[in-house]
């Protein structure tokens, strides 16, 4: 009941907040990831293409309201570890293009998935000078132990910005620097980009396969 | 124990199953190479995942998408709700064993309330009272006394495992009501609880395939991560991600388990005083 209540009320809140949108760079990390999960899953669970299976509508909102609140050069630097020094500027530019067409793929595939569960949105101490926070959130789930989103969080001019995500426990950014690692170790900086690139291609035409069906 | 039953049911067949498995890593097939510490018998682990990757493209992954399609989302709820509600009793006794007794007396309340409010667990009202559900097994509570992952091991049909997380499935598969000898009807249990535990990673199936380059790297690495954050009930200490910006020295993607010195890298748990009486207390509902 009081987590129903807590919800509404919570939507309300971002309502407010999508009224102006300027907002969103002086949000404090945990309000700034309350009000977008908020608004973007009330999306998702109004809309009735995203509910019937459209891909692209799930990307593009995510591209919308979700990406603006990362920073994937963090992450692909992150990810890509002591092998990021390996990287030219413009090899850079285009891991992290390429990189964040991945990440957003596989959100919008996580999130397509969600179904009406409930948020527990954890309070947040932090000190006014902390510049790299994480910002806990729970899925609650009936009968299975409720899932953690971790959001590790740093603070930029242009307001908090997401760096990685942590799911029950594993990060994406640890994930992938394993990953990362192999393929620059077999074929080099320009060998993963192209991996990148060849993996981005053929999950969009699985897209469009599966729309045309 | 029980007379012998000529339908031994699963636990047997599993038990062969374990043999051979032993003598193939007796064998050895460990690789050579740029092998990762955490994971030094690669090539047959990966042997292993192929064998368990074609097994599931085969039969589990059809039989839990069917299941998903043919039975309503409240009624796997209900499925999944009696099982996990089985399941918490032993994370209780993981939890005491643990020295966490608050946790244990929450999971214990749970299958108090969640049996008879819940009639026999189909509903989790424990959850809306409160009493959150919480994630134990007997490899987590090894980890908790101080025993490091050991290497990285991927079981047939279970699946990624380490020799820490190997040996507590063997107690947790011990423990479990459904894998007594001697009730073949329980098979038919056992493979409704598999049905249901695979539905509910189809998705998570369907991601690792879109975001893995090498599906068993990631799942490995995604593994590893998920078991040290479990040990630490969700808040491990925090690892400081090498950040090349500030040309930071890389660190050793292992984990660092219980900081407890040698102790981490010895595989023999250290046990409590009372765990002679506990495992005491679980044996004699068995006899």
């Amino acid at each position: 009941m009081i987590l129903r209540w807590l919800r509404r009320s919570s939507v309300g809140a971002a309502l407010a907040a999508f009224a102006a949108p300027g907002a969103y760079a002086e949000m404090p990390p945990d309000v700034l990831v309350k009000t977008v999960t908020l608004e973007v899953v009330d999306i998702v669970a109004k809309d009735q293409d995203i509910r019937a299976g459209d891909r692209r509508k799930v990307i593009d909102l995510v591209e919308a309201k979700v990406l603006p609140h990362f920073n994937f050069t963090s992450m692909t630097a992150l990810a890509m570890g002591q092998n990021w020094s390996k990287a030219s500027p413009e090899q850079k530019r285009r891991l992290t293009e390429e990189f964040k067409t991945l990440l957003v793929r596989t959100y919008a595939s996580a999130l397509a998935a969600y179904r009406d569960q409930k948020f527990d949105f954890r309070p947040l101490r932090m000190r006014a000078t902390d510049t790299d926070v994480t910002v806990q959130v729970r899925v609650i789930q009936s009968g299975a132990q409720p899932v953690s989103i971790d959001y590790g969080m740093e603070k930029t001019a242009h307001g908090w910005k997401v760096y990685d995500v942590t799911v029950g426990g594993v990060s994406l950014v640890v994930n992938y620097r394993t990953e990362f690692n192999n393929q620059v170790r077999e074929a080099g900086v320009e060998g993963l980009i192209r991996n990148l690139q060849a993996k981005n291609h053929s999950l969009a035409s699985d897209y469009a396969a599966a729309e045309k069906k | 124990m029980s007379p012998p039953c000529p339908r031994s049911g699963l636990r047997r067949r599993l038990k062969h199953l374990g043999v051979g498995w032993l003598m193939a890593l007796a064998a050895g097939c460990a690789t050579t190479g740029e092998a990762d510490p955490r994971d030094p018998f690669e090539g047959l682990n990966r042997a292993v995942y192929a064998f368990n990757d074609g097994l599931d493209e085969v039969i589990a992954e059809p039989v839990a998408t069917a299941y998903v399609k043919a039975i309503p989302n409240p009624v796997r709820e209900r499925v999944r709700n009696f099982f996990g509600n089985i399941a918490d009793l032993f994370i209780g006794v993981n939890n005491l064993l643990q020295g966490k007794l608050g946790d244990a007396g929450n999971d214990w309340a749970r299958f108090l309330f969640n049996t008879t409010f819940g009639l026999f667990g189909i509903h989790d009202v424990a959850t809306e009272m409160g009493f959150e559900k919480h994630n134990e097994d007997f490899g987590q509570t090894f980890g908790r006394w101080g025993a490091g992952d050991g290497p990285y091991i991927v079981l047939p049909f279970f699946g990624p495992s380490t020799l820490r997380d190997s040996v507590g499935t063997v107690l947790d598969f011990r423990a479990d009501p459904l894998t007594r000898e001697g009730h073949s009807e329980r098979d038919a249990a056992i493979l409704l609880r598999l049905t249901s535990q695979r539905a509910d990673l189809l998705e998570a199936g369907r991601l690792l395939e879109e975001a893995a380059f090498d599906k068993y790297v990631f799942q490995r690495d995604a593994y590893l991560q998920r078991r040290r954050s479990l040990i630490y009930d969700g808040s491990p200490p925090r690892e400081r991600i090498p950040d090349a910006r500030l040309d930071a020295p890389e660190v050793a993607p292992r984990a660092p388990a219980m900081a407890r010195g040698a102790a981490l890298r010895s595989y023999a748990p250290r046990v409590p005083a009372n765990y002679d009486s506990v495992m005491a207390a679980l044996d004699g509902g068995r006899r």
